[in-house]
């Protein structure tokens, strides 16, 4: 744990380039503690916890959203490369014309009837999921002069301890925002911003139908799983 | 030979049709015997309150027992930088005091803020728990709820003076 946070590939909290960091990063040393139960333990998940479409954000409506329907799907391991079988994954994203499903988003985008763009879904025994949805647009925010985000889904995912859950963001193979956005710069070392970029994949491609992109995950975790089923 | 971990990243402004409607913020259901309202305020570095953060609880069971089916709570704040949750006290686990695992996600956080919250009525089990007596003495304040006489107040401080403890995840 005494390990720079930036050096182990984790963005640092004050990261002035995303003024929004400037009075919300905590500022003072985060006090290292012993692991207790409380922090190896976590919420367990099952069937129960996710409906029969819930993974299909293109079937939530009457009709069928507009925009490039895409597969998303992918593995979920620790950092031994095991599985994390059962993990909740919830997913949420602007539509195909960057524009989100939420009353403080004013860009002048259209909504789209038949699209919110929320999901989840749990791994499987083998630690993989899949997503169908549409490729989320790019969008305009207040951060700098002419700021645009890359088009981007934001994921939650729940390993096996609650203290180890993780909230990212998947970006997309060649997107020309990468270097203009101080939310994907704020990971400083390049290869691990490459671990924030889905790759195309012609594997889970589905002919005639969908384009499939591949995005892995490694989540951190303690040694012990006193809660795995 | 390890994996390196994904690195995390902001949960944004617009979560909240993603994230907040399950699991809710009433643990138990409102009206339960023994339930206790736990809310408070997210403020950032200039005292303003965080519209847009979401708080999630973890916690054992009234027995002192951690359960993959009970405990867990999520809550969005308001236009107030406000949160409430209907929960019951925690019982001890492993002779640490009565707590709640809090975590803080929101705008301008690029990981989330890990902390904890302890009951102001459990002065002695607080004063031998080897977590809060860890904090510096004068920054122990900030992990202890007060009484209302509607509940628990527990106000997170993302930044300054009052920060909140935060611990290393």
């Amino acid at each position: 744990m005494t390990e720079p946070i930036e050096e182990s590939g984790q963005p640092p909290y004050l990261w002035p380039d995303y003024v929004s960091t400037r009075l919300r990063a905590p500022l003072k040393p985060l006090v290292i503690v012993p692991e207790t139960l409380s922090e190896v333990t976590g919420p367990a998940f099952g069937d129960g916890d996710v409906g029969e479409l819930d993974h299909d954000l293109t079937r939530r409506h009457g009709g069928e959203p507009l925009g490039e329907r895409i597969i998303v799907s992918g593995q979920v391991t620790d950092v031994n490369g095991r599985p994390v079988r059962s993990a909740l994954i919830e997913i949420w994203q602007a539509n195909a014309a960057g524009r989100y499903v939420h009353d403080g988003d004013r860009h002048p985008a259209p909504l789209d009837p038949n699209f919110t763009g929320a999901g989840r879904c749990l791994t499987d025994d083998d630690g993989r999921y899949r997503f169908v949805t549409v490729k989320p647009g790019a969008y305009p925010w207040k951060n700098h002069e002419n700021a645009w985000r890359p088009a981007h889904i934001h994921l939650s995912l729940f390993g096996r301890a609650f203290t180890n859950r993780l909230v990212t963001q998947m970006y997309f193979p060649g997107d020309p925002l990468f270097e203009q956005d101080p939310i994907f710069q704020s990971v400083r070392d390049p290869k691990a911003r490459e671990r924030l970029v889905s790759s195309f994949d012609l594997g889970s491609t589905v002919p005639e139908w969908a384009l499939g992109y591949r995005f892995d995950v490694v989540l951190g975790g303690p040694a012990a799983t006193p809660l795995e089923a | 030979m390890t994996l390196p971990t994904t690195p995390s990243q902001t949960v944004g402004p617009f979560f909240s049709f993603g994230l907040c409607d399950r699991p809710s913020a009433d643990i138990v259901p409102p009206g339960t015997a023994g339930s206790v309202g736990v809310a408070g305020r997210v403020f950032d570095g200039a005292g303003d309150p965080v519209p847009d953060a979401m708080v999630e609880l973890w916690q054992a069971d009234s027995e002192g027992r951690y359960r993959g089916d009970f405990g867990w709570g999520r809550c969005g704040t308001d236009d107030g930088g406000r949160y409430a949750f209907t929960t019951v006290k925690p019982g001890r686990v492993d002779g640490q005091a009565p707590h709640l695992v809090v975590l803080v996600f929101a705008r301008g956080l690029l990981r989330p803020v890990l902390t904890r919250m302890y009951f102001p009525d459990e002065a002695e089990a607080n004063a031998g728990d080897a977590t809060l007596q860890s904090v510096r003495a004068d920054e122990r304040a900030t992990l202890v709820a007060r009484a209302r006489d509607d509940g628990l107040e527990f106000d997170v401080n993302l930044q300054g003076d009052r920060q909140t403890v935060f611990f290393a995840l």
